[in-house]
């Protein structure tokens, strides 16, 4: 080596061999992963990086060197404690260079956590930081059902922790059990679990599933890294946030997890988990038992008690007869003083009566007052006023027979008096009349034709037809002639009808009211 | 008394008004009418806590893919 610095001196063109960077790149990496094969390093974890691929990229680092470090995909899966800043791990793989980025690196192939006191110290900040939030506060938990109708278990479908919880349920009360299965532990298990409890508290009340009234998140026992899932802050939040109420049954009894910190109540083991969530039936059916004998005999004692006391008053009661005896006696002692009394009552009354004589002038003197009171009242006045004219005017107008009877003489001889007059009226009408009666009865038979038959004339008539024409007369009929004193012939017409002289001899023209007797004056 | 129907009551409900009726029909200071009603409630009661008792049936089923769904599981 001290040869090749000799020669090859700085600024000398010199003889060596140039070689490209891939050929020197190559060298310095078969260099490296023939010296560091195989190496085993303590270290804090830096920076992780988790890109899609599924390869885990993280530091690890001293107080002073940084060392580059890649978890291959396949690796990455089965390891039983994932990297996380500021973990002390143990790990061990070979150094390799990226001659892409002149980097050297290490390939882990395991990786531990530097001693159980280094996790527990990381577990123990972590659980700070998360109480701090207020996740664990006891205001949080909520009461788990006396009763629960459906019960939500997020474990493995497979183990033993299944089969003990439905084993333990079944013997103590058998119940509606929804399992939602997940990984336990690896890579996988915080996830899934996280996502068991959320789904749970999604599933609508009146869906298709029907959704748990307690949830159960149960692993069997294990190292702290197989249990390490349920220490991750994702888990310990849906734990948290659940509004189903949630037991923790993670690992054995000295096991604490951190999702124990954050749910409802923890179970020491998944078989005691059952035995919070339900109780047994047996012990309900007897102490339902008991309570209700208890409630058949309370409430025979009470009506024993009653029946009792109704017993007992019905003694104390005196009989019917104690009862009215002594008002009777009263009411005969009553009845026998009733008619002396009585009579003695009026007596007094009577007496009374006479001492009271009855005095007008004492009531006259009562009524003074009132009517002197009556009088300074105005309407009183008034009334008492319109009362003296009242009786003034009733005396004036006094009803007085004398003058009734005299009006009545008067009436009477004035009756008298007129009938006189009309007597005497009467008397003197009369004569007149029956004088100017004889006059117009002679004025009268002076017109008369009679007077007429007392000359020589006389009256033809043929029934009751006076006849004045002979022209009128036929032969055969039978005339009546009527002459002076009524007295009266029959005649019957001759021959031809007209005979006029014969009939003008026989019967001469009768007289008419009218003219014809007018004519003959 | 107004009391909640009986049929709504969940179990629990139902035992401690039973315990509590029974205490009172114990202490006996009820009015007899009182304790009629309390005796009839105390047997609706009882009537409804054994009927929860009785309806327990197991039924075990398994969430499949997102919850979307569920089938019959034994875990035998």
């Amino acid at each position: 080596m001290s040869d090749l610095f000799d020669d090859d001196e700085p600024g000398a063109g010199g003889n060596a061999p140039t070689v490209t960077i891939s050929e020197l790149s190559g060298a310095v990496k078969r260099a490296i992963e023939g010296g560091f094969g195989h190496v085993r390093v303590r270290a804090e974890v830096g920076r992780v990086s988790r890109p899609r691929s599924g390869h885990v990229y993280l530091d690890l680092k001293d107080d002073r060197a940084v060392l580059a470090s890649i978890i291959w995909k396949g690796v990455a899966s089965k390891l039983r404690t994932q990297p996380e800043e500021g973990m002390e791990v143990i790990v061990t793989g070979k150094l390799t260079t990226f001659a892409g980025q002149s980097r050297y690196q290490m390939v882990i192939e395991s990786l531990a956590p530097a001693g159980v006191g280094a996790l527990m110290a990381m577990l123990e900040k972590r659980r700070n930081a998360l109480a701090a939030e207020g996740l664990f506060d006891a205001e949080r938990k909520r009461a788990l059902p006396f009763l629960p109708k459906v019960i939500g278990v997020v474990t493995s479908p497979s183990g033993a922790v299944i089969r003990d919880i439905l084993h333990r349920l079944r013997d103590r009360f058998p119940r509606e059990v929804l399992v939602w299965p997940v990984a336990v532990q690896g890579e996988r298990c915080a996830a899934e679990v996280a996502a068991a409890i959320r789904g749970f508290n999604n599933l609508a009340p009146d869906g298709p599933i029907p959704r748990p009234d307690l949830l159960i998140v149960a692993r069997g026992g294990g190292s702290l890294e197989d249990l390490w899932g349920f220490n991750e802050e994702i888990v310990v939040r849906a734990a948290a946030d659940s509004q189903i109420p949630l037991i923790s049954a993670v690992g054995h009894e000295t096991d604490t997890t951190l999702i124990d910190f954050a749910s409802d109540r923890r179970a020491p083991t998944p078989t005691a988990a059952a035995e919070i969530a339900v109780p047994v039936r047996a012990e309900l059916r007897a102490a339902l038992a008991a309570l209700d004998e208890r409630r058949i005999a309370g409430m025979a004692r009470i009506l024993r008690d009653r029946g009792d006391r109704v017993r007992a008053a019905a003694r104390a009661l005196p009989r019917a007869q104690t009862l009215v005896s002594d008002p009777r006696q009263r009411l005969d002692r009553a009845g026998d003083r009733l008619p002396t009394a009585l009579g003695r009552m009026a007596d007094r009354k009577r007496l009374a009566l006479t001492q009271v004589a009855f005095d007008p002038a004492r009531l006259v003197a009562h009524l003074a007052e009132p009517r002197a009171k009556l009088r300074n009242m105005s309407l009183g006045r008034a009334i008492l006023k319109g009362l003296s004219d009242r009786q003034d005017r009733v005396k004036r107008a006094q009803l007085r027979p004398a003058g009734l009877i005299r009006m009545a003489e008067e009436r009477r001889s004035l009756t008298t008096q007129q009938a006189q007059r009309l007597h005497r009226a009467g008397a003197r009408i009369l004569p007149d009349r029956a004088r100017a009666l004889t006059s117009l009865g002679r004025t009268l038979e002076t017109l008369s034709y009679h007077e007429v038959l007392n000359r020589g004339f006389a009256v033809v008539h043929r029934g009751d037809e006076l006849i004045k024409n002979p022209n009128a007369l036929s032969a055969g009929d039978t005339l009546s002639i009527t002459f002076a004193d009524h007295k009266t012939t029959t005649a019957r017409v001759e021959g031809q009808a007209a005979s006029k002289p014969r009939a003008a001899t026989k019967a001469p023209r009768p007289s008419s009211k009218d003219s014809g007797q007018g004519s003959l004056f | 008394m107004s009391e909640p129907k009986v049929e709504d009551l969940s179990f629990e409900q139902a035992m401690a008004e039973l315990e509590q009726v029974v205490a009172k029909l114990e202490r006996g200071d009820v009015a007899l009418e009182q304790s009629i009603t309390l005796y009839e409630r105390g047997a609706a009661l009882k009537k409804h806590c054994e009927k929860h008792l009785t309806a327990a049936e197991e039924k075990i089923a398994q969430i499949t893919g997102d919850g979307e769904g569920t089938k019959p599981a034994s875990f035998e």
